[in-house]
């Protein structure tokens, strides 16, 4: 177990540092530097280079690399940040510190002051769409799962599928069509700017029914799977010839055991779920983390995008070896191989 | 059962007992092989007949891949040409013999006539990001299973790292650096999607090598190439097929959504996210514009579900 653990931990390690090293090699591709894209359209050359060298973006990238990663885990301090340099870059943190991600050219800040207010906002909208996704397919995959090839199943497979088929800015489009144009209840964008028109309960309705909307029909499928496969087991034929009751043969010998699966790939499938959050900010113009991460990516904002790209791997290992844990945890028969 | 399903066609059934004929004459193992292809996976198509579901996922893609080939013949406009005409009320007619019966978008360019462009782009670059996908998820996969030892213990952790980076991010990523266009997303999909199905097929190679063919293929002499792709591969194709569908219905979402986050197929040129995330700042005025797109896509990517759906049941079936 604690080799197992420690395996995946070493693994987990190694894939971050593959992966941030990666996107910096693969920002080498990007048309158009930092440079001049801070300084925008009508700067001179003359400024542009300043700035590039300022940035010190000319030297090698393995050196880049190494830098931001001494910056990252307080080794070094960062140099971007001398006053020399006169690039107005200040962080009340201090210089180096332990998870100084350096500064965002896009925002003009340090990117700890902008990463964690946005990933606090996408926190509470993904929180709110997983306490209803989970409810949700539950319910469906349960119903549709304990008999299957029924007409009950068939039905909610099929809206389970269509729902999945459906990407997210297109059901974002159906539902505004609905209650933004026809019905005029709710509010187009959810920039979290209250109006007296619009309380702030009113932006996270339409973003939160996109996200439940497109996901349940994924986790209720799984759940369907799982309980399907438990419904043929011998435990439940011989509960079910001992004269139990059906729904106790449900709820008590089916529902515990097929929970084992989803469980896991729930948490297996976060990097789904990551997705959604992604588009559905972007949509609905919603300042959280997935939308910072596109404006990051499309403005060249190497330390931002770093930033992102490494919390958002650090929640999609966390939460794999998590459930990697969990799955051996809830089946002891797998717990001591 | 098989008998029973493939009877239905006559003329199907005499290319297949020409290709055994000619497979046992010239006891050539490849045309043996390719008969047992086409034939599972007609015969397949031919039990999808009984399931509704799959039969109107078969219509909804059968109507866009239509659409598609006879685009020109479809519609008398070109899908970029401006009508300042409609500018003043691009709302649809609903009736197909009106002239722009489906309206126009917010430059008087026709909208249905836009839809079936964009079909060609969507139903061009999705197969092919998804061939080139399998192309080098099955090479991965067999190797890895097939071989074994180092080579399966690099390619998993490859596979291990790219499958742990979210998806969509890996997208946004590679699409910015190295710009959008039609190679672009079929690169990045390849990229994305190639471990995934690698791991499937090296599931099923790790699963099917100990059989006794691959033991008499293995006597007779013949080189590990010929193993993994002839006497392996035809027979992991179950899974992959079903998983294959699957990837359509989300590649052609990827494509959408890259399109709609700005990363898609560059202007003018119609692509259905592109013209979502157009037309949503005049949703409130003309709704048509946002929504017609979006049926489109939608209708396209639930027809390759409910598909993949149905052949999952009947390859569990055999």
């Amino acid at each position: 177990m604690i080799v197992f653990i420690a395996n995946r931990l070493v693994l987990m390690a190694l894939t971050m540092v593959i992966s941030s090293f990666l996107v910096f090699g693969i920002m080498e591709f990007s048309p158009g530097n930092v440079a001049s894209k801070t300084l925008g359209p009508y700067a001179s050359d003359e400024s542009k280079k300043v700035l590039f060298e300022k940035l010190q973006l000319g030297d090698p990238l393995l050196v880049r690399y190494g830098r931001w990663a001494g910056v990252l885990t307080g080794l070094i301090e960062d140099p971007l940040a001398d006053p020399a340099l006169d690039l107005g870059f200040d962080d009340p943190r201090g210089h180096q510190y332990f998870g100084n991600f350096g500064y965002s050219t896009l925002f003009k800040a340090p990117v700890n002051d902008v990463l964690w207010d946005r990933l606090g906002n996408t926190a509470i909208l993904a929180g709110i769409a997983f306490a209803l996704i989970i409810p949700l397919s539950l319910v469906f995959g349960v119903l549709s799962g304990m008999a299957e090839g029924s007409l009950l199943d068939r039905g909610l497979s099929l809206t389970g599928i269509i729902f999945t088929s459906i990407p997210e800015f297109a059901s974002a489009v159906f539902l505004m069509a609905i209650f933004v144009v026809w019905l005029g209840v709710l509010p187009g964008t959810s920039t979290l700017n209250v109006t007296p028109e619009w309380p702030l309960a009113t932006h996270f309705v339409l973003p939160v029914m996109v996200l439940v909307l497109y996901d349940f029909g994924y986790v209720a499928r799984m759940v369907r799977g799982s309980m399907v496969e438990v419904m043929t087991k011998h435990y439940i034929r011989t509960a079910i010839l001992k004269g139990l009751p059906y729904r106790v043969v449900i709820l008590r010998h089916a529902l515990r055991n097929a929970m084992i699966a989803p469980f896991t790939v729930i948490l297996l499938q976060i990097n789904w779920l990551i997705t959604g959050v992604v588009v559905t900010e972007v949509i609905f113009a919603y300042p959280g983390f997935g939308r910072m991460l596109l404006e990051a990516a499309l403005f060249g904002d190497i330390a931002l995008l770093e930033a992102a790209t490494v919390v958002a791997l650090t929640v999609a290992v966390t939460t794999q070896v998590i459930g990697d844990i969990g799955y051996m945890l809830l089946n002891p028969r797998i717990r001591f191989v | 059962m098989a008998d029973q399903a493939s009877g239905g066609k006559g003329a199907t059934n005499d290319v297949l007992a020409w290709l055994l004929d000619r497979a046992h004459d010239a006891d050539n193992r490849i045309l043996e092989m390719l008969y047992s292809v086409v034939h599972g996976t007609l015969r397949w198509f031919l039990l999808l007949r009984e399931s509704p579901a799959a039969m109107l996922g078969f219509v909804l893609i059968g109507f866009w891949v239509f659409v598609a080939v006879f685009a020109p013949f479809l519609t008398s406009y070109d899908p970029n040409a401006l009508d300042y005409a409609m500018l003043a009320d691009p709302t649809p007619k609903w009736m197909p013999w009106e002239a722009h019966w489906l309206g126009t978008d917010e430059l008087g360019r026709d909208i249905w006539s836009r839809l079936i462009w964009g079909s060609r782009t969507v139903l061009m670059v999705a197969p092919i990001a998804v061939f080139m996908a399998y192309l080098v998820g099955c090479t991965m996969g067999m190797l890895a299973g097939y071989l074994g030892g180092w080579v399966d213990m690099l390619i998993s952790r490859i596979s291990d790292i790219i499958l742990s980076f979210p998806v969509l991010i890996l997208f946004i990523i590679l699409i910015t650096a190295i710009g959008p266009s039609a190679l672009n997303i079929i690169i990045a999909v390849t990229v994305a999607s190639s471990p995934g199905i690698g791991r499937i097929a090296r599931g099923m190679i790790l699963d099917l090598r100990n059989h006794e063919y691959v033991d008499a293929a293995k006597i007779r002499g013949e080189s590990a190439l010929y193993i993994m792709v002839v006497e392996l591969l035809p027979n992991a194709r179950g899974p992959l097929i079903v998983d294959a569908c699957v990837r359509m219905g989300y590649t052609i979402i990827t494509i959408g959504v890259l399109g709609f986050l700005g990363l898609g197929l560059p202007p003018p040129d119609p692509d259905w996210g592109g013209m979502v995330v157009k037309a949503k700042g005049f949703i409130s005025i003309w709704p048509h514009m946002a929504i017609l797109p979006s049926i489109a896509i939608s209708s396209l990517v639930v027809g390759f579900n409910l598909l993949a759906d149905g052949l999952r049941e009947i390859s569990m079936r055999d």
